[in-house]
C-alpha cells in the first residue's frame, strides 16, 4: 500500500516540475518566476490546493501525440487563501508549451471559474503565455470562448483580477480585458491583440513588443492596465494587499479589520491645503492620505488620466473607494480619460458594496476639438451615469471649485449623494467669475472698473458654498481639519443604507 | 515696564520673543508681509500689522512702516530679533526720534561695532587680543621674514586688496615666507593691480567661540559664558553648543573679561556677542561683535537658566541688571542644531514648499534632559522662497556633553518633516561622528569630515541588526492585524504567519526567527551568536516615528511606507526594509536589478498649455523631484518635476511657447 501511496507523491513531484529544470532556469533567467512560484507568493504559505494537476492535452495533430505528455497542460489551477480568505487562482505555466491554451487547458480554467462563481470567492489569473495552441485549431478558440463567457457571468458577482507577467497576446488578452483589474510587470510583460510582426505586415509600422504593449504603454496611454510593478514579487505581494480591500463577492460586505488610526483624528494642516491664490494647485492625494486610516491608499490607474485620482482606502478599518479631482494635473478638469477612469471605478465600487467618497475640485469639462471629436459628451456621461445609478453610500466633499455640469457629475446631491459636505473654500457655481461676468455684463466690457466691480459682486455671491447650502444642495459646510471625522460619521450612519434601483435586465450606460 | 511691544521680525525668532513677552504679561504686535499673512508669529501675537509684499526690502526692512505700525498700535518698544533691521543704527535712531524704545543696544554701540576696522580699534584700545599682524606696507621678503618672526609661525600673507583666497599664502618657516611673499605679491599684482601684501598670524584649525554679554543702561556689563559654533558650512553655523569643549575655566574667565571690557568700551547696554577665533592651544583673538540677539542664544539660556529676551526687554525699559557676574553659572551642556530647508544630498540647495508633515519632537524636561524647539512653522504651512530657509532650532540640554548629544540625536530621529527637503539626515549623521563627540572641532570640520558632500549611509554592524529587528517587529505588528481581517474561512483558526522570516535592509539579508512574548517580540538572528533580542514598541502602522526598545535600549526610527515595506531612517542612515517569508526571500533572489527601467528620455508636456518658465539649463544635472519647468494650463501653474536623477541634454521649449499635449519640452541624456 505504501508503495501505491508513494506513487502519488512521485507523480505530483513530476507534475510540479512542469516543463522541467531547463525551462524553469530559462524562466528565471528572464527575471520571471514559474507559475507555482507565483502562486506561492500570492497565497498564504501552504494554503494552495491544486486541481487538475494531471490533466494532459488530447491533441494528436501535427505530431502532438508524439513525445512526452506533460501534466498540467500549461496552466496551474486551484485555490488557497490570502490572509485566511478563500481565493481561486490560475497561473499560466510558460514552461509547458509556452503556456499556450488548448482545449483541456481551457477546461481547467473554466472549471475553476465555475467553482469561484459558485462559491462566491475572487478569482485571479496570472498570465504568461503564448496564446492559442495553434495545433488544436478551433478547439482552442472554443476554449477561449468558454472562458470569456464565464468572465462575463462572473463580472459584478465576484472580483476578477488579472496579472500580466509575461507575454499575453491574441485570444489571451480578452479574458483579462473583461476582468475588474489588470496589473502588469514592467519590462517582462506585454499585451496586444496582434504582435509586432503582424503589425509590420499589415500597417508597415515598425514597433517593439514593449512599445506596442508594454506596461508603460498600458498604464499611461491605453489605460488597459491599472498599475505596473517592478517585478513578480512586488506585483504579487501588492495583489495580497489589494485583496485585503475587496469583498469576496457582491453579496458580501467589504472586509474589515481593526483600525490603528483614531477615527476622530483632526488634522489642522488641512485648513491650509487650499492655497490663497486660486490659480495655485495643491495635491489632492495629501487630503486622501490624511483622511484614510494610516495613510494607506491603494491607487488604481496612478499613471493614467492623473487629473482624477481613484483608489481604495479604509475608514474605521472598512474599505472605501475614493474618487478625487486632482488640481495638480490639468487643474483637475474632467476630460474623456478622467471620466472613463472614474466611471469604471465607481461602477466597481457599486458592484461590490464599497462606499464611495468623492473629493471635488473641478473647473469643468475640458474644452477643445480633440475632446469633442473624441466624444466627450458620451464619455463624460459615463461618469454621470455611474454616479447616478450607484446605490452604495456616497459621501461628497467639495473642497474648492465645483463648476458647471461637472458639479452635477461629481456625486452631487442631485445624483442621490447621501451626505454632501463643502469646505468654506468651496465655490459652487456655473463658472468662474471672469467668464460669468463677461457673459452677464457684456455691455460693461469696455469699462474695466465696472467689470472689476461686477466680478467682485459675483465672487462674493457665488464663489462660496453658501448659495448651494441655502438650497440644501450641501448638507453641511465643514471645517477642513474635521474632514476625516465627518466622513467617518457619515459612513457609519450609512452602513445600513437601503436603496434599490428599479428592476431592469441591465441598464444602457452610454458605452 | 512696557505694556506693549512690537516684534519687527518673522519666523522662529518672532515666535520666541512673543513667548517671553507673553510670559512677562506684555501685549505683542506682529508685523508681516503678504507671504506671512497666515504665519505662526501672526497667529501668536495679540495684534498684527501688514507691511507689504513678500520681498524683505518691501516689508520687513521698511523702517517707516514699522515706526508707523508702532504708532498705530501704541507699541512702546520694538524688539528687532536678528537679521533684518536688528543691527541698523538708522532704525534705532528712527525709533528714538519717534519716542519708541529699541530693545537692543544704543545706536552708537551698533555703529562702533558695525565697522570692522573701527571695532578692531575699539578692541585694541580695550586690551582685547586681536589677531597679531602687520598692517603696513611690506617692502621686501626680508622685512616679511622679520615681521613673521615677530608674530610667530605660522603666518598668512594676504593681498591687501584681496579676497576669495587669491594672493593668499600660508608660511610655516622663513623659507616659506620668502617664497610666499614673492608669489603672493605677483599674484596680488596680476589679480588686483595692487601688489601690497600684509602679514597676519595664521591660526591652524581655528575654532569659533563667542561670549554672550549683557549690559544695562547703568553701566553694568556681565558675560554669560561662551558658545562654540565651530561646526559651520560656508560660514553658516550649523551646530552650536555651550559651553565649549575647548575652554578651561581660566581661558573662559580671560575671554569673558575681555568681552566685558569691549562692551564697556562702547557703553553696551543690551545683549550682544563678542566673537573670537580660537586656536587649538586655547589662544584666542577678537573677530567682531554682534550687537543683537544671536540665533544660537538658546544654548546659553539652557546652561545659565537666563531668558535673554526677558533681560533685553528689562534693560531696554531701564531696569538695572539684577544678575551679578558671580551668580552666572554653567549648568550642564546644551547643543543646538539648525534645521534648514535644504537638501544635504544636493550640496545643500534650498528647498521650498508646503510642510505636508511637520511633527517636531515634543518639548519637555524629563530626567535631567530638556528638549526645546524654537520654530516659526506648523504642519501645513509654507517654506517660502523669500526668507531664510531655517525651519527650526532644535536644542537639547543634559547634565553633560555626551548626554546632550545623545538627546539631540534622539530628538533629530523623532523630527518629522515631509513635503520639502531638509538637513535632518545630515545633522543626524553628524551627531554620530566620533570626532564631533570627542569635541575635537574646527571650522573646517564639515569640509574635512564630509569632503565628498553628504550622502546617507547604509547601516552596518549593530545598527543594521537593530534596524533589522525593528523592521521585523513592524512586519509582525502588521501581520497580527491581518490575522484579524473579517471573512476568513469558517472553522479554521486565524491565518498563521511563519516564524522564520527574512529581513532585507537594502541588499543586506538577515535571517531571523521571531517569537511573540507578550507585547514584545523575541528576534533571533540566524547568523552570529543567535542571541535573543527583545524588541517592543507602541508603534502602529501609519505612525511616522517608531519609539522602540531593543534589548532595553530606547531607539527612535522614522518609517515611511513603500511598496511591500518601509523606508527607515535613523541616525543619518537611510535604508529600505522589507520582511519576507523564507520562500518569498528565495524568490526575491531571482528578481533582476533594475536601473531606472522604463524612465523616459523626454519631458513631455502633460497637457496643452503655455510654458511660463524653464528652470534648468542644458547640461545641468537634476535630481529627482527638482522643478524642470512650469506650464500654465487651465489658468493653473503646473510645475513639472524630474521623476528621477537626470542630466538635461537639450531644451526644446522656451517661456512663452504654447505647447500641445505630449510635445517634447526637453531631452535627457
Amino acid at each position: 500500500m505504501k508503495h501505491i501511496l508513494d506513487g502519488l507523491e512521485q507523480r505530483r513531484a513530476s507534475a510540479r516540475l512542469g516543463g522541467g529544470h531547463k525551462r524553469i532556469e530559462a524562466q528565471h533567467a528572464r527575471g520571471k518566476l514559474t507559475a507555482r512560484e507565483r502562486i506561492d507568493l500570492l497565497l498564504d504559505h501552504g494554503s494552495f490546493e491544486e486541481f487538475d494537476m494531471f490533466v494532459a492535452h488530447r491533441c494528436a495533430d501535427f505530431g502532438m501525440d508524439q513525445g512526452e505528455k506533460i501534466s498540467g497542460d500549461g496552466v496551474v489551477t486551484g485555490w488557497g487563501t490570502v490572509n485566511g480568505r478563500a481565493i481561486f487562482v490560475f497561473a499560466k505555466d510558460f514552461t509547458v508549451f509556452g503556456g499556450s491554451l488548448s482545449e483541456t487547458h481551457a477546461q481547467k480554467i473554466t472549471k475553476l471559474q465555475d467553482m469561484a462563481l459558485k462559491n462566491r470567492a475572487p478569482i485571479i489569473g496570472l498570465f504568461d503565455a503564448g496564446g492559442a495552441r495553434i495545433q488544436e485549431g478551433v478547439a482552442a478558440l472554443g476554449g477561449y470562448g468558454e472562458v470569456f463567457q464565464r468572465n462575463v457571468l462572473a463580472s459584478g458577482v465576484i472580483p476578477q483580477i488579472s496579472v500580466i507577467m509575461g507575454p499575453c497576446a491574441g485570444g489571451d488578452v480578452y479574458s483579462p480585458a473583461m476582468t475588474d483589474f489588470i496589473f502588469m510587470v514592467r519590462d517582462t510583460s506585454y499585451m496586444f491583440v496582434t504582435g509586432p510582426d503582424v503589425v509590420k505586415t499589415v500597417t508597415n509600422e515598425t514597433v517593439t513588443a514593449e512599445e506596442l504593449g508594454g506596461a508603460s504603454v498600458h498604464t499611461t496611454k491605453s489605460s488597459i492596465a491599472d498599475r505596473a510593478y517592478d517585478n513578480d514579487v512586488e506585483a504579487l505581494l501588492q495583489m495580497r494587499r489589494l485583496i485585503d480591500f475587496l469583498p469576496s463577492s457582491n453579496q458580501e460586505e467589504p472586509p474589515e479589520w481593526p483600525a490603528f488610526d483614531e477615527v476622530d483624528r483632526l488634522d489642522d494642516s488641512l485648513d491650509t491645503i487650499i492655497p490663497d491664490n486660486p490659480n495655485k494647485p495643491y495635491d489632492i492625494k495629501e487630503l486622501i492620505h490624511k483622511v484614510v486610516d494610516e495613510a494607506d491608499f491603494f491607487e488604481i490607474q496612478d499613471a493614467h488620466a492623473r487629473n482624477i485620482v481613484v483608489g481604495f482606502g479604509r475608514i474605521e478599518g472598512r474599505t472605501v473607494g475614493f474618487v478625487a479631482n486632482q488640481p495638480l494635473v490639468l487643474a483637475g478638469v474632467l476630460d474623456i480619460d478622467a471620466s472613463k477612469k472614474a466611471a469604471r471605478f465607481v461602477r466597481f465600487c457599486d458592484c461590490f458594496n464599497i462606499p464611495i467618497v468623492t473629493f471635488v475640485d473641478v473647473p469643468g469639462f475640458l474644452p477643445g476639438t480633440a475632446q469633442e471629436y473624441g466624444g466627450l459628451i458620451k464619455h463624460g456621461a459615463k461618469l454621470l451615469f455611474a454616479y447616478a445609478e450607484a446605490t452604495v453610500p456616497k459621501v461628497t466633499v467639495i473642497t474648492r471649485k465645483a463648476f458647471g455640469g461637472a458639479y452635477d457629475v461629481m456625486a452631487s446631491k442631485h445624483l442621490r449623494g447621501d451626505v454632501n459636505y463643502a469646505w468654506p473654500s468651496a465655490q459652487i457655481a456655473v463658472m468662474g467669475a471672469k467668464g460669468a461676468v463677461e457673459i452677464i455684463f457684456r455691455s460693461d466690457l469696455g469699462d474695466p472698473e465696472k467689470i472689476a466691480q461686477r466680478t467682485k459682486e459675483y465672487e462674493d455671491r457665488f464663489l462660496s458654498p453658501f448659495v448651494a447650502a441655502e438650497r440644501g444642495y450641501i448638507d453641511e459646510v465643514i471645517m477642513p481639519h474635521s474632514t476625516r471625522k465627518r466622513i467617518a460619521r457619515a459612513l457609519a450612519l450609512l452602513r445600513h443604507k437601503e436603496l434599490e434601483n428599479p428592476w431592469k435586465k441591465h441598464d444602457n450606460i452610454p458605452l | 515696564m512696557f505694556r506693549k511691544i512690537l516684534i519687527a521680525n518673522r519666523g522662529e525668532i518672532a515666535c520666541r520673543i512673543i513667548k517671553t513677552a507673553k510670559r512677562m504679561g506684555l501685549s505683542t504686535v506682529a508685523v508681516y508681509s503678504d507671504a506671512d499673512a497666515d504665519a505662526l508669529h501672526v497667529e501668536m501675537a495679540d495684534e498684527a500689522i501688514h507691511l507689504g509684499p513678500p520681498p524683505a526690502a518691501q516689508s520687513y526692512l521698511l523702517i517707516d512702516k514699522i515706526v508707523a505700525a508702532c504708532k498705530e498700535t501704541g507699541a512702546e518698544a520694538v524688539h528687532p530679533g536678528y537679521g533684518f533691521l536688528s543691527e541698523r543704527a538708522a532704525f534705532a535712531n528712527a525709533l528714538a526720534e519717534a519716542n519708541i524704545v529699541f530693545i537692543g543696544p544704543n545706536p552708537r554701540a551698533i555703529e562702533a561695532m558695525g565697522d570692522k576696522i573701527e571695532s578692531k580699534k575699539f578692541a585694541s584700545a580695550a586690551n582685547v587680543s586681536v589677531v597679531p599682524g602687520y598692517l603696513g606696507v611690506i617692502e621686501n621678503a626680508e622685512e616679511a621674514v622679520r615681521i613673521a618672526r615677530d608674530i610667530g609661525y605660522p603666518v598668512m600673507l594676504k593681498a591687501s586688496a584681496g579676497g576669495g583666497g587669491k594672493g593668499m599664502r600660508i608660511a610655516f618657516s622663513d623659507a616659506e615666507v620668502i617664497e610666499g611673499f614673492t608669489r603672493a605679491r605677483s599674484e596680488a599684482a596680476s589679480s588686483f593691480g595692487d601688489d601690497r601684501v600684509f602679514v597676519e598670524k595664521f591660526i591652524v584649525n581655528p575654532r569659533h567661540i563667542e561670549i554672550q554679554v549683557l549690559g544695562d543702561k547703568h553701566g553694568n556689563v556681565i558675560h554669560l559664558n561662551e558658545r562654540e559654533c565651530s561646526i559651520q558650512r560656508r560660514n553658516q553655523k550649523v551646530i552650536e553648543e555651550a559651553p565649549s569643549p575647548l575652554l578651561d575655566e581660566k581661558t573662559r574667565r580671560e575671554m569673558g573679561a575681555q568681552a566685558v571690557a569691549l562692551a564697556k568700551a562702547v557703553n553696551y547696554d543690551s545683549a550682544g556677542t563678542v566673537e573670537f577665533v580660537a586656536g587649538q592651544d586655547k589662544s584666542f583673538y577678537f573677530l567682531e561683535m554682534n550687537t543683537r540677539l544671536q540665533v544660537e542664544h538658546p544654548v546659553t539660556e539652557l546652561i545659565t537658566g537666563i531668558d535673554l529676551v526677558e533681560q533685553m526687554i528689562r534693560v531696554a525699559a531701564g531696569e538695572p541688571l539684577q544678575l551679578k557676574q558671580e551668580n552666572v553659572k554653567i549648568n550642564g551642556w546644551a547643543v543646538e542644531s539648525r534645521i534648514y530647508a535644504e537638501d544635504p544630498t544636493r550640496n545643500f540647495l534650498p528647498s521650498i514648499g508646503r510642510l505636508v508633515k511637520y511633527q517636531p519632537p515634543e518639548e519637555k524636561r524629563e530626567g535631567g534632559v530638556t528638549v526645546r524647539n524654537d520654530t516659526g512653522v506648523t504642519e501645513g504651512r509654507e517654506i517660502s522662497i523669500h526668507y531664510d530657509p531655517m525651519i527650526a532650532k532644535l536644542v537639547t540640554h543634559a547634565p553633560d556633553r555626551l548626554r546632550a548629544i545623545v538627546a539631540q540625536a534622539d530628538a533629530l530621529d523623532r523630527f518629522v518633516i515631509d513635503g520639502i527637503r531638509h538637513n535632518i539626515p545630515f545633522l543626524s549623521s553628524l551627531m554620530q561622528s566620533p570626532r564631533w563627540r570627542s569635541g575635537n572641532l574646527s571650522t573646517g570640520f564639515i569640509s574635512e569630515e564630509y569632503p565628498e558632500g553628504f550622502s546617507p549611509q547604509e547601516p552596518q554592524g549593530d545598527l543594521a541588526h537593530t534596524l533589522a529587528a525593528i523592521a521585523t517587529l513592524m512586519d509582525h505588528i502588521g501581520n497580527e492585524r491581518k490575522r484579524k481581517i473579517s471573512g476568513q474561512l469558517r472553522g479554521g483558526r486565524p491565518v498563521e504567519f511563519e516564524r522564520e522570516r527574512v529581513c532585507m535592509l537594502g541588499d543586506q539579508r538577515f535571517d531571523v526567527c521571531v517569537e511573540a512574548q507578550g507585547e514584545a517580540l523575541i528576534v533571533r538572528f540566524a547568523e552570529g551568536d543567535q542571541r535573543a533580542h527583545r524588541v517592543s514598541t507602541q508603534w502602529r502602522p501609519g505612525e511616522l516615528v517608531l519609539e522602540g526598545e531593543v534589548d532595553g535600549r530606547t531607539v527612535y526610527v522614522q518609517a515611511r511606507s513603500i511598496l511591500n515595506g518601509y523606508a527607515l531612517s535613523h541616525q543619518g542612515v537611510d535604508v529600505t526594509a522589507r520582511v519576507y517569508t523564507q520562500r518569498e526571500a528565495e524568490l526575491v533572489a531571482f528578481m533582476p536589478k533594475k536601473k531606472d527601467a522604463g524612465a523616459s528620455k523626454h519631458l513631455l508636456c502633460p497637457m496643452p498649455g503655455l510654458v511660463k518658465t524653464v528652470d534648468v539649463a542644458e547640461g545641468q544635472e537634476v535630481k529627482a523631484g527638482e522643478a524642470l519647468c512650469m506650464v500654465e494650463a487651465m489658468k493653473m501653474e503646473n510645475v513639472l518635476r524630474a521623476e528621477r536623477d537626470v542630466t538635461v541634454k537639450k531644451i526644446l521649449a522656451k517661456p512663452g511657447d504654447s505647447l500641445a499635449v505630449d510635445a517634447v519640452i526637453m531631452e535627457f541624456a
